[in-house]
């Protein structure tokens, strides 16, 4: 028992537990503080996996852009500190039955397959190689994918503001 | 308590996943629905990961996927979040039901 493994399982029930108080809490505002929490989590655990470019790029778009967007969008929709409607209790337990049973399904999937790792020799994540490999044009490169997720994203903005233009009033 | 290892990090994403559905199935506010799809999606993104670390750690496939779905997840959210508020401008609520007319 290590200090490493310690910091694994406070990292894993941080993100689990905050995850699921996001996804019950009533509070609005407390959920998008919770689904924060959890996404910090998941950062710590992509640090304690050694990726740490992973782990800033989680924390900068995730952290710094998702969630401070969420929060300006329930502050422009809604009182923050209004509370939810009570769900029905069917529904909450019908939910529940479908995802225990998902979850169920997967594990004993999970725990009945024997995973076999390569044998060839490790390379190690650093920035350099992700960036060489990224913008490669030969075998394994990823600049084509790169180009088309960048014209993804300018769709994206241009997108948003078509929906975010106030139509003009007809005119006739 | 034995070391961390694949089936960890799998057991982790996993339930993630689950739960991010259990809050997609019950919330019926769009902002909380979109909270979850962004659990779902980190889910996955700790499934490639995980596979990139343990099984195939001499390529840096999973990490790629990664780090492209964090870009189609910002996209996502950002786009989402507009239909959401101008959705809010024209009908004053945002719960899916009063926004059933989109059916038709």
């Amino acid at each position: 028992m290590s200090g490493s493994n310690i910091i694994f399982y406070l990292l894993a029930a941080l993100t689990l537990v905050s995850a699921l108080m996001a996804v019950t809490t009533r509070m609005i505002f407390r959920a998008a503080i919770y689904l924060l929490f959890s996404l910090i989590g998941i950062a710590g655990i992509y640090f304690w996996l050694q990726y740490e470019f992973i782990a800033a790029v989680q924390i900068v778009v995730y952290v710094g852009g998702i969630v401070v967007l969420i929060i300006f969008s329930i502050f422009l929709t809604q009182q923050a500190g209004e509370q939810l409607p009570k769900q029905k209790l069917g529904r909450q337990l019908f939910a529940a039955l479908a995802a225990f049973c998902g979850l169920a399904l997967v594990m004993l999937q999970l725990v009945q397959h024997d995973f076999v790792a390569t044998a060839n020799k490790a390379i190690e994540p650093t920035v350099a190689n992700i960036g060489t490999q990224m913008l490669g044009v030969d075998e394994g490169g990823y600049s084509l994918p790169f180009e088309v997720v960048s014209m993804l994203l300018l769709a994206a903005l241009i997108g948003c503001i078509v929906i975010a233009l106030k139509s003009k009033p007809e005119t006739t | 308590m034995i070391e961390p290892g694949l089936y960890h990090m799998l057991f982790i994403s996993t339930t993630l996943f689950f739960i991010g559905v259990y809050g997609f199935f019950t919330r019926r506010n769009l902002v909380t629905m979109l909270m979850s799809i962004e659990l779902i999606l980190n889910s996955v993104n700790l499934n490639f990961i995980a596979f990139n670390k343990y099984l195939w750690y001499d390529k840096m496939d999973g990490l790629f996927f990664t780090i492209f779905i964090i870009a189609i997840a910002a996209a996502e959210a950002a786009v989402a979040i507009a239909i959401i508020i101008n959705l809010y401008r024209s009908h004053k609520s945002i719960d899916v039901e009063n926004a059933e007319e989109m059916k038709y």
